[in-house]
């Protein structure tokens, strides 16, 4: 057991700090947070940028065009594009990290071949269809019906929170496909070209003022059959294959920026328990980025250990903190959104729901881990 | 990078695990410390670990196994005296500003070490027949001896020895807090899965379900924390030292008393007798919060 990279990691890490240093400067000024068509320029060119140098799919496998990187390269991709303050992923997110990865898994040749190259360069902007206004915890219940009409789907329905939407080209979507099957065995999952006939986008706009998911209405939108990744009403088990696809490394760039703002709050912590609770929340990241180093470690080896599943919960409960101790330092000074230390508060309320919320997770971690008796409803 | 335990080190924890459940049940844990318990854990190796050859991760991993069993005694004072101080060793950091000290298994010690600023002292348990020893203490496995003045003893160490065991003592307290935690989970766990109320067993209650959830990751956590305090204490170029067993001793001392707490609540009115074993664990988790610096002063000392 340690903690110690090897000169490989470290070699990566100059090589990589090197193509920052170089590239960074020549990126175009930063794009207002409402300019949508300039917003997706900017990240799509810097997907590009990250191709061409080598650096795109760090995780996929190299048949695929990735990386296939091992995981303490990852990481340490991840840390040192943060720390260099390098555009994250924006809009390439749901495409190189959840679609793509789907596609990779359980897509056929021709959907690979269509989609692959294009999430890596950055021609392609996906967005995530799943949740909907009834079926958001209880994502299994979702009721958009997938009609079968000779080699198409009939769809309609609504989804709602689905983050890039209205500039998604792509929608990884989840239909109901067999009404009376038990609930996860009745879905399907397709591939939604964002502009058929019979789809309609609304930005919802979001507590910090800005429009980042939006509602999608679907009514009787054909999508071919031949958009079907994996088996039709297998579509539950093709989602959570991808889950295991992150290698634990989902938070790294969130981890090293929260450590970062920490640092920051240090000067600020002139009341003894002011100073206690920073103390407590640099413990707490400080721990959490060496269970995500053991997460990574032990996901190499095709392990799956608790902390994996118990990361998100602590991380939202660390986060909140920090959040809370930034506010309360900045005193008056927090009235003002401008300051990053506040838009960051507001941004990090949404952690502890989005992509299973708390209560969810600890729902899985006292069943799954611990072993106590599962809910009925469930089932 | 390989952060998480070897094939050597699962073999040691469990060798330790399955010394403790044979040699250190709880019916034994109950009798306290003695020179049996001791002489046991020295032909372990608990004691010369580092001596012969182990690393602090390993020697971390032990002690997490013996705080998950609760053994008694001055096990990190010997462990750390080892070498330089022989026999069943104690010890205590000077009060300042003579204010009284409480010393624990005076009985049972060869020699109490003293730290204070300027370095360690040795003091003879003969020089200390002034102590009083406390008729009813906190916790009944941690036999203590209250004394007005501490006397001076002979110097052994300069400030950089103290310091030194200052650091390792901290890690070592929070190796066993993590394993005390992590006890509490797996003990609350078991009791919401036996106890039936309504029907069904309390764990299946959402409310006693997140509650042992929520222990569960105070303890991968903290025991997270002390593995990788342990890494930098073996190899200090891959992190700050001071900072990474400061935080291994906030989150395993916050966890211990939080899942001791938790687990009481879990255990509902058998959580408040002298029977079940859950108040040890609380009792206990207090007199180490105590030891090597509260979780609050090494928050403060982190935030610096
Ligand atoms: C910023 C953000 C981005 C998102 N992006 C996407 C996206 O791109 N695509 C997409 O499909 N979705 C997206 N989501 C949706 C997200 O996955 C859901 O919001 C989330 O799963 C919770 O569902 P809900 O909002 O319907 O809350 P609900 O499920 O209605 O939950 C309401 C409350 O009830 C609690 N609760 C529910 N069930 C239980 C239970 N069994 N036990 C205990 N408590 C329970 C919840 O914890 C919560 O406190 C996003 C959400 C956010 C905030």
């Amino acid at each position: 057991m340690d903690l110690r990279l090897s000169e490989s990691d470290e070699a990566f890490r100059a090589e990589l700090r090197d193509w920052l240093a170089r590239t960074l400067p020549e990126l175009p000024t930063e794009p207002a947070r409402d300019d949508w068509p300039a917003r997706v320029r900017y990240d799509t060119d810097w997907q590009r940028r990250l191709f061409d140098a080598g650096y795109a799919g760090m995780s996929w496998p190299k048949e695929y065009g990735g990386r296939d990187a091992p995981p303490s390269e990852q990481l340490v991709f991840l840390e040192e594009t943060t720390r260099a303050k390098a555009p994250y992923v924006g809009v390439n997110f749901v495409g190189t990290l959840h679609a793509g990865p789907t596609l990779i898994a359980e897509g056929s040749d021709p959907q690979r071949a269509q989609h692959l190259p294009r999430i890596l360069r950055g021609d392609e902007v996906w967005c995530q269809c799943f949740s909907e206004p009834g079926a958001g915890s209880d994502l299994a219940g979702l009721r958009t019906r997938a009609v079968r009409d000779g080699n198409d789907y009939v769809v309609t329905g609504q989804k709602i929170w689905c983050s890039f939407g209205h500039v998604g080209e792509y929608g990884e979507l989840l239909v109901r496909t067999d009404p009376d099957a038990p609930k996860h065995r009745g879905i399907s999952w397709l591939i939604l070209e964002m502009d058929r006939p019979g789809i309609e986008v609304r930005p919802i706009e979001t507590l910090l003022g800005s429009s980042e998911f939006c509602e999608v209405f679907l009514d009787e939108v054909r999508v071919p059959v031949e958009n079907r990744v994996g088996a039709e009403n297998d579509g539950w088990r093709v989602t959570n294959v991808t889950l295991s696809f992150e290698r634990g490394t989902a938070f790294v760039s969130e981890m090293v920026d929260a450590r970062q703002l920490a640092e920051e709050l240090r000067p600020l912590t002139a009341e003894p328990a002011d100073r206690r609770e920073l103390g407590r929340v640099l413990a707490a990241l400080d721990a959490l980025w060496a269970l995500t180093v053991r997460n990574v470690t032990q996901a190499s080896r095709g392990v799956v250990g608790p902390g994996a599943l118990m990361f998100k919960l602590a991380y939202s409960e660390a986060r909140d903190r920090l959040g809370e101790l930034s506010m309360r330092l900045l005193g008056r000074g927090a009235f003002d959104v401008h300051d990053e230390r506040v838009e960051e508060r507001l941004r990090t309320l949404s952690i502890p729901i989005a992509a299973g919320t708390s209560q969810i997770q600890r729902n899985i971690i006292g069943e799954r881990l611990l072993g106590l008796p599962r809910e009925k409803s469930w089932e | 990078m390989n952060f998480d335990l070897s094939d050597d080190q699962v073999a040691l924890r469990d060798g330790i695990r399955k010394l403790c459940e044979g040699r250190f049940d709880m019916a034994r844990v109950r009798r306290g410390f003695d020179r049996s318990v001791f002489a046991e854990l020295a032909e372990t190796g608990v004691f010369s670990a580092r001596a012969d050859g182990f690393a602090w991760a390993d020697v971390s991993i032990m002690f997490q196994e013996l705080g998950r069993a609760l053994v008694p005694g001055p096990l990190t004072w010997s462990h750390l005296a080892h070498g330089r101080v022989d026999g069943v060793v104690g010890g205590v950091e000077r009060p300042r500003g003579g204010e009284p000290a409480y010393l624990e298994q005076i009985d049972v010690l060869d020699a109490l070490v003293v730290l204070d600023r300027d370095g360690v002292e040795v003091v003879a348990p003969s020089a200390l027949a002034d102590s009083i020893e406390l008729d009813w203490p906190l916790d009944p496995l941690t036999p203590v001896r209250r004394i007005t003045a501490l006397p001076a003893g002979e110097r052994v160490g300069d400030a950089g020895l103290a310091r030194t065991w200052r650091r390792g003592g901290a890690l070592l307290t929070a190796a066993y807090q993590a394993g005390m935690a992590q006890a509490c989970v797996e003990r609350a766990t078991a009791y919401g899965l036996e106890r039936h109320q309504f029907g069904r067993p309390v764990g299946s209650f959402q409310a006693v379900k997140h509650l042992l959830a929520d222990m569960a990751v105070q303890a991968e956590v903290a025991r997270t924390a002390v593995d990788a305090a342990a890494c930098v204490l073996d190899d200090p170029e891959t992190g700050d030292v001071d900072r990474a067993v400061s935080g291994a001793k906030v989150l395993a001392g916050d966890a211990a008393l939080a899942n001791a707490k938790g687990s009481l609540q879990v255990h509902g009115g058998m959580g408040f007798t002298w029977e079940v074993d859950v108040h040890l664990y609380l009792k206990r988790s207090w007199v180490l919060n105590a030891t090597f610096g509260s979780p609050t002063a090494h928050a403060e000392a982190l935030a610096r």
